[in-house]
Formats: structure tokens, C-alpha cells, sequence
């Protein structure tokens, strides 16, 4: 693969005796929206969390940008972004409080000009001088990729993004996504448990279960390979294990 | 119910020790208090600018701590540490805001009690002059320092041990002479007593209120110790950093 923005090498995380990622390796291409697709406990915000630096890999390598990540996170967090419903922002600050903050923090040079297109984008205009604590769980879900997208980031990492969001504001998150990623060139790597929202927005679909890659494809490839209609199915499939009797062993996702 | 604190209780050993650590602090403390002004029942003439001196400069100490150990784990609480450190946020600019916030709450908090006791007791610590500088500065650096292993510890073994912000500080508190000079305590507890650097600020302020002489010497002292105790407060810091990267405390922050 030409210049992948993400190559993870025979990455492993264990606590204790639980192996919670057994020697995932895949790369990434740049531009590309790919996702992590699994159930719970597959081990997809685990894998998100060591491409991030936030948990230090058992074994195995992870390279973003061509930086190695547990040596130079440093370089590479300024031109990458986060969302997870498994995170959080402080709720006695204000939404304008919080973005502030973190434009502050990734060295934003126009903050005001940055937030308000932010709050203009995400509909975030009539909430903004609220605290984060007061807002529903749909509107703190905004808040959170707006963080996220606050540095413009080249590399975007989403776990669940549309969680807890009726379908419509769902798929207006989507369709922002798509937009962002057309006009920006970014690369996205989701985690997520909606197979219409793999569907709609990867080209590239990575199934975890107990921690280790058991196929990988376009949605369209894995659909075929199932003979399914929908994500939804052969998600059931890979989680009752039928890849087995597709291709007998799990699979090492292709490079 | 019961069986459910039990179960806490069991499980984190920062608990068990808050349920003995009050009683047994208190009763250290008052029975030197007591030791002392049995023998020296003059002091109590010059009790009133000693004690409120010394009031108020625990109080340094004390806010030092807790400036740093609270505003760590009001990250923890907002579940906001994941995002943070996928920020450009190093550790080591999160302990440089830690010191600056607690400086500052440190100031409105003892500054807002001195003076307070201009206007109920006619007594101005300020009158210490230049020297009150000197303590003020060692005594906040060696708050800091607890601060760091404070939160460290929270940060690695989990919220289960946040108590440990409000009362690890006073274990030092019989043993520093806050109250009555370090020579009450038994031989052997002064040996322990003088690696602290509260110690020696205690001892350099009756030198100032009594002697009306500056120690120079109990400055030097307490300059020293502090330097091993910040350089080991922040090594302790970023190894319980790593010890969470690598337990996953980063991204499932609890109990």
C-alpha cells in the first residue's frame, strides 16, 4: 500500500491473562474510511486506544504518518483528532468554554473564526453558552466531534460517532463526515456497532472478534462473501462464526 | 447494600486506610500539643501570633497539595483525562498547569484567611517581612510534591483512592513542628522530622516570632529537601502516567 497513514504491525494487548487484542496487523490508506467492526469486547476502543497512544501495546508496532507512536506521539497528535462516547468533557464549562480550551491546546492560530464555523456546521449556535453538563446526550455527541475536528485534523479517529443521536441528527453527522472527508482528504477510522453507518460511509471493513482480525474487505466484498443483503447479516455471521467455514482458519487482514 | 460496600471496601485498600487514619493523626497530634504546653506553659502567653502563623502556613502547605491533587482529579471526575492526553498536552505542561492553579488558589485562599485575621485578631502574618516569601515558596513546592504522588496514585490504583487528596498531607503534620518546636518529639521522630521541609520552615518561623532572628540555615535546609522532593514528586508522576498508559486507567477511568 503507498504511503498508509496507519500501519499497526502484529499489535497485542493483554491484561493480566485476557488477550484483548491478539496480533492485529493492518495499514491504512491515506484518504480512506475505514472502520473497525465488532462486538462488544471485540476489541475496537482497545485498538483505538494504542493507535492513539492512550495504552501502551503488550507487543507489536503502530506507525501514524510514518512516526512511531510510542516514540514520537508528539509529532503526530497535532494532526490527528478523537471521538468517543467513552470520553468525556468537563460539564461546569460552557461549550464555547470547552472548544476554547482544546483550540488552546492544539495551538489553533484564529480560534473564534474556527468555533464559530464549528457551531455554525454542527448546529451547535443556540447551545453554545450552555454548560456541557446540561446537555442531552445527542447535543454532548456534537460537542464531541466538533472537538474533534477542531485542528482540521489529516487523521480523524471515531469510536461510535453517532451513539446516542436520533437518526436524523445521526445522519446529518454522517453526511458532514462524508463532506469533511471529501474536501479535507482525511483519513477516518471508526469503530462502531451501526452496520448502516459502516455501510454508508467505509471502503474498508476490518471484523474483530476476541481481539484478532477475522476479515476484512469493501462492504461490498464482505456482502458478496456472506451472500447477505445487509452489514447487519454478516455481522451475525462473523460473530456466530461462520467465516470459519468460509475460509476454515480466521484470517490475517491483508496489507 | 452492605454486601456492596463490602465488596468495595474489600477491593481497595485506599479505603481501609481512611477509616484509620483520621483517629489516629488526631490523637498524635494533640497529645504533643498537650506534651508541650505542659512543660512550657509560658509559650501560651505568645500562643496567638505563633499559632495563627502557624495556621496559615499550613494552610500553604495544605492548598499546595490539594490545589494540585483536586484540579487532577476534576479531570478524572469529567472523565476528560482521554481527551486530554490525545491532545498535544504533554504531562509535563498538565503538571506545570497543576502548579499554576494551585499557586493561585493557594493565594485566594490563605491570602483571603491573613487577612481575615488582621481584622478578628489584630495579628498580620505580614509582619514576618521577607522571610514569610522564603516559607511560603518551600512550603508550596513541598505540597506540590504530595500533590504529584497524590494523583499519580489516583490516576494508576483509580478513584477508589481520591481520598487520599484530602488527607495524605497531614501524615507529615505531627512530625513538622507546626504547633510546638521539633524538639517535643522523641529523638528518633526528630531524625524523620528534619528530611522534611515544612520542618524547617516551622522551625525557621518561631525563630523569626520568637528570636527575631532569620535562619539561614533552616532555609538552606529546607531548599534542599525540596529539591529532591519536586524532582521526586514529578519522577513518580510520569512513572504512575506510564503505569496507567499501560494498565488502560487512561481510558476507563473508575473506581
Amino acid at each position: 500500500m503507498p504511503n498508509p497513514v496507519i500501519t499497526v504491525e502484529r499489535l497485542t494487548k493483554r491484561f493480566d491473562d485476557i488477550t484483548a487484542v491478539d496480533e492485529v496487523s493492518f495499514s491504512i490508506a491515506q484518504g480512506s474510511t475505514a472502520a473497525l467492526l465488532g462486538g462488544n469486547g471485540a476489541g475496537k476502543t482497545t485498538t483505538l486506544a494504542m493507535l492513539l497512544g492512550l495504552l501502551i501495546p503488550s507487543q507489536g508496532r503502530v506507525s501514524i504518518f510514518g512516526e512511531d507512536m510510542l516514540r514520537h506521539r508528539y509529532r503526530v497528535l497535532p494532526r490527528m483528532n478523537f471521538s468517543s462516547p467513552y470520553v468525556d468533557l468537563p460539564h461546569r464549562l460552557t461549550v464555547r468554554e470547552n472548544l476554547t480550551v482544546y483550540a488552546r491546546l492544539y495551538g489553533l492560530p484564529h480560534i473564534k473564526p474556527r468555533l464559530a464555523r464549528l457551531a455554525h456546521e454542527l448546529d451547535l449556535e443556540g447551545i453554545f453558552n450552555r454548560t456541557y453538563g446540561q446537555l442531552s446526550s445527542g447535543q454532548r455527541t456534537r460537542v464531541a466531534l466538533a472537538k474533534a475536528l477542531l485542528n482540521q485534523p489529516e487523521l480523524l479517529l471515531l469510536d461510535e460517532p453517532t451513539a446516542s443521536l436520533d437518526p436524523d441528527s445521526a445522519d446529518y453527522v454522517r453526511s458532514y463526515l462524508e463532506t469533511y472527508q471529501a474536501d479535507s482528504g482525511a483519513t477516518i477510522l471508526l469503530a462502531s456497532h451501526n452496520m448502516s453507518e459502516v455501510e454508508r460511509l467505509c471502503d474498508d471493513v476490518m471484523m474483530l472478534r476476541a481481539g484478532k482480525i477475522v476479515d476484512r474487505g469493501t462492504p461490498r466484498s464482505l456482502l458478496d462473501r456472506y451472500g447477505r443483503q445487509n452489514m447487519e447479516e454478516v455481522f451475525i455471521d462473523i460473530a456466530r462464526e461462520r467465516y470459519l467455514e468460509l475460509g476454515g482458519e480466521p484470517r490475517k487482514a491483508a496489507k | 447494600m452492605v454486601l456492596r460496600n463490602v465488596y468495595l471496601l474489600r477491593r481497595s485498600w485506599p479505603r481501609i486506610l481512611e477509616l484509620m487514619y483520621w483517629p489516629t493523626v488526631q490523637m498524635i497530634l494533640w497529645g504533643f500539643i498537650t506534651l508541650f504546653f505542659v512543660n512550657h506553659s509560658s509559650w501560651v502567653a505568645q500562643a496567638t501570633g505563633i499559632l495563627i502563623s502557624a495556621v496559615l502556613l499550613w494552610d500553604v502547605l495544605f492548598r499546595g497539595q490539594l490545589g494540585v491533587s483536586v484540579i487532577f482529579l476534576e479531570e478524572m471526575w469529567s472523565r476528560n483525562l482521554g481527551q486530554l492526553f490525545v491532545s498535544p498536552l504533554r504531562p509535563i505542561e498538565l503538571i506545570g498547569a497543576l502548579f499554576t492553579m494551585s499557586l493561585i488558589r493557594t493565594i485566594i485562599g490563605v491570602g483571603g484567611a491573613s487577612l481575615i485575621a488582621i481584622g478578628l485578631f489584630h495579628y498580620s502574618i505580614y509582619d514576618l517581612g521577607l522571610p514569610l516569601i522564603a516559607f511560603f515558596a518551600n512550603l508550596i513546592v513541598m505540597g506540590w510534591s504530595i500533590g504529584l504522588v497524590v494523583s499519580g496514585t489516583v490516576l494508576r490504583y483509580g478513584l477508589g483512592a481520591e481520598s487520599l487528596a484530602w488527607i495524605s498531607v497531614f501524615a507529615v503534620q505531627p512530625i513538622s513542628g507546626v504547633y510546638y518546636p521539633i524538639d517535643v518529639l522523641p529523638p528518633w521522630l526528630q531524625h524523620v522530622a528534619f528530611v522534611l521541609p515544612s520542618s524547617h520552615v516551622f522551625e525557621g518561623m518561631r525563630a523569626v516570632l520568637i528570636d527575631h532572628t532569620f535562619r539561614t540555615d533552616l532555609l538552606f535546609n529546607a531548599l534542599v529537601l525540596n529539591v529532591f522532593y519536586l524532582g521526586g514528586g514529578i519522577i513518580a508522576f510520569l512513572r504512575f502516567f506510564r503505569a496507567a498508559r499501560i494498565g488502560g486507567q487512561l481510558v476507563h477511568v473508575g473506581e
